[in-house]
């Protein structure tokens, strides 16, 4: 799997809900992402990709969309 | 020699009106002169901490060198090795000098610490998050003197908003182009102006004219009485006002200065739940529990698998946090009180979230329930702004 599908279905088990058609979507604002599903994300980039993202990297304005995510996992990489 | 509380009289607010002229002028021909900044923050804090209250001053500079030291070494620290322990010792003692500060009232019968100064429970912030930066190397190239500056930074420096290093720095070392600093100039005054009517009349007429009247009444009926009612909207009403003039009054000079300090509040009580409500009252100190304590607790709860589910860990750690923050406050049951209910608020809120979720449709939503939940919120919040006010205190335990 290639980072795009690995963080759309990490999105999809935190979420539980398919973000796929929504890539633009505000994740903060629909309410689908919060703090506590923020460390989750984290956390699973770190054991799926192997992506090292402290806590204090993460800028939510820079993470907010599922697009952001895929730039923001496939730029550390 | 006088000594002026920030932002409190009219003579204040004409010396910051003389001190900016000439940065404003510098600005507007995009220039910055980091050594006439330095020259009025120093003005600024010797008008604040000078005079009678010269103890604080002492108390200030000495405060600032020694987390000036202790942030300098962890980064040279920081540079070779990453032990853990190095650490949770940089940030304890780090938070040291607020802790003796906050515990000597206690010991000493309400007497107060020789350290104390306005202001050092929002530096510790900045402090501390400063070390967990270098931590997670996030913050690569500190720089002591730099440090300072942003400890230092007068318009802020009593009361917050509390800003970030990184942050800061971009707008330290910037010179915004003609067109946004003129829109931030714009934006300064209105803030300024909108401080005015909040601090000096609403405020004034909330806290100094109907508090007390409210208050001695309420004082003179044992138990619950309309007048306690009424303490509990009037108070609220006062904090609000009150706070949220003086943060005004720190954005819009900062503004002034070219740096874009963050908002502390954004209309608060037209939260529709208290996990919004957060978002929007005292917006710098929440999130920088939200960051700084609440998301690394998670991350380790999840990582060490202390907690089974998710939502075990966000529980526990929502009611750590506020805990947390109720102690920041004070030492009194009242403040701790305080943020403990407001732990437990954010678990229902997720609860009831959870609840909604599982029951898609079920449960009506329209402009009735918005407006509802709008009144339940801002009643749940007054009745705690009451608790934090310490009223009850003096209703039930000093007649």
């Amino acid at each position: 799997m290639d980072t795009k599908e690995t963080v759309l279905s990490i999105l999809q088990d935190l979420t539980g809900t398919d973000v796929s058609d929504a890539m633009d979507d505000n994740l903060f604002d629909s309410g689908l992402l919060d703090s506590m599903g923020t460390v989750q994300l984290l956390l699973q980039l770190q054991g799926q990709l192997g992506i090292d993202v402290p806590v204090s990297e993460f800028e939510r304005t820079e993470w907010d969309t599922p697009n952001k995510i895929i730039a923001k996992a496939e730029s550390m990489k | 020699m006088v000594s002026l509380t920030p932002y409190e009289n009219p003579s204040y607010f004409l010396m910051l009106f003389v001190a900016l002229l000439p940065i404003v002028i510098g600005l507007l021909a995009g220039r910055k002169f980091h050594w006439y900044e330095t020259l009025v923050s120093f003005f600024f804090l010797l008008m604040t901490f000078g005079g009678p209250k010269w103890h604080q001053g002492l108390a200030l500079i000495g405060y600032l060198v020694f987390e000036m030291i202790l942030v300098t070494l962890y980064d040279r620290y920081r540079k070779q090795k990453n032990d853990t322990w190095v650490f949770v010792l940089a940030v304890l003692l780090a938070i040291a000098p607020l802790v003796v500060v906050k515990m000597t009232p206690l010991l000493a019968h309400g007497g107060n610490a020789i350290i104390g100064f306005l202001g050092i429970s929002y530096l510790t912030f900045k402090a501390v998050q400063t070390v967990m930066e270098l931590r997670d190397g996030t913050l690569k190239d500190y720089n002591p003197w730099f440090f300072l500056q942003f400890m230092a930074f007068f318009p802020s420096i009593s009361s917050g908003p509390i800003d970030r290093y990184r942050r800061f720095r971009n707008d330290y070392e910037k010179v915004p182009d003609r067109d946004k600093y003129l829109g931030m100039l714009q934006k300064g005054v209105h803030y300024i102006f909108l401080g005015f009517v909040y601090k000096f009349m609403l405020s004034y007429f909330f806290g100094t004219f109907l508090l007390p009247r409210f208050e001695k009444t309420a004082m003179a009926t044992p138990g619950l009485s309309w007048a306690l009612v009424g303490v509990t909207y009037i108070y609220s009403m006062y904090l609000f006002f009150d706070f949220a003039g003086y943060s005004l009054f720190a954005v819009g000079t900062s503004y002034f200065m070219g740096i874009e300090t963050p908002m502390n509040f954004k209309k608060p009580f037209l939260a529709h739940n208290i996990k919004e409500f957060w978002n929007r009252w005292h917006i710098t100190l929440s999130f920088w529990f939200r960051d700084f304590i609440y998301m690394r607790l998670v991350f380790f709860f999840m990582k060490k698998k202390v907690f089974k589910s998710p939502k075990t860990t966000a529980n526990v750690t929502y009611i750590l946090n506020m805990g947390l923050m109720g102690f920041w406050h004070g030492l009194t049951w009242y403040y701790i009180l305080y943020g403990f209910i407001h732990g437990f608020a954010l678990v229902a809120n997720d609860w009831w979230i959870a609840v909604k979720k599982k029951h898609p449709g079920r449960i009506p939503h329209n402009k009735f329930t918005e407006a509802f939940a709008i009144f339940m919120t801002f009643n749940f919040v007054c009745f705690t702004f009451l608790i934090f006010s310490g009223f009850l205190d003096k209703l039930l335990f000093a007649r």
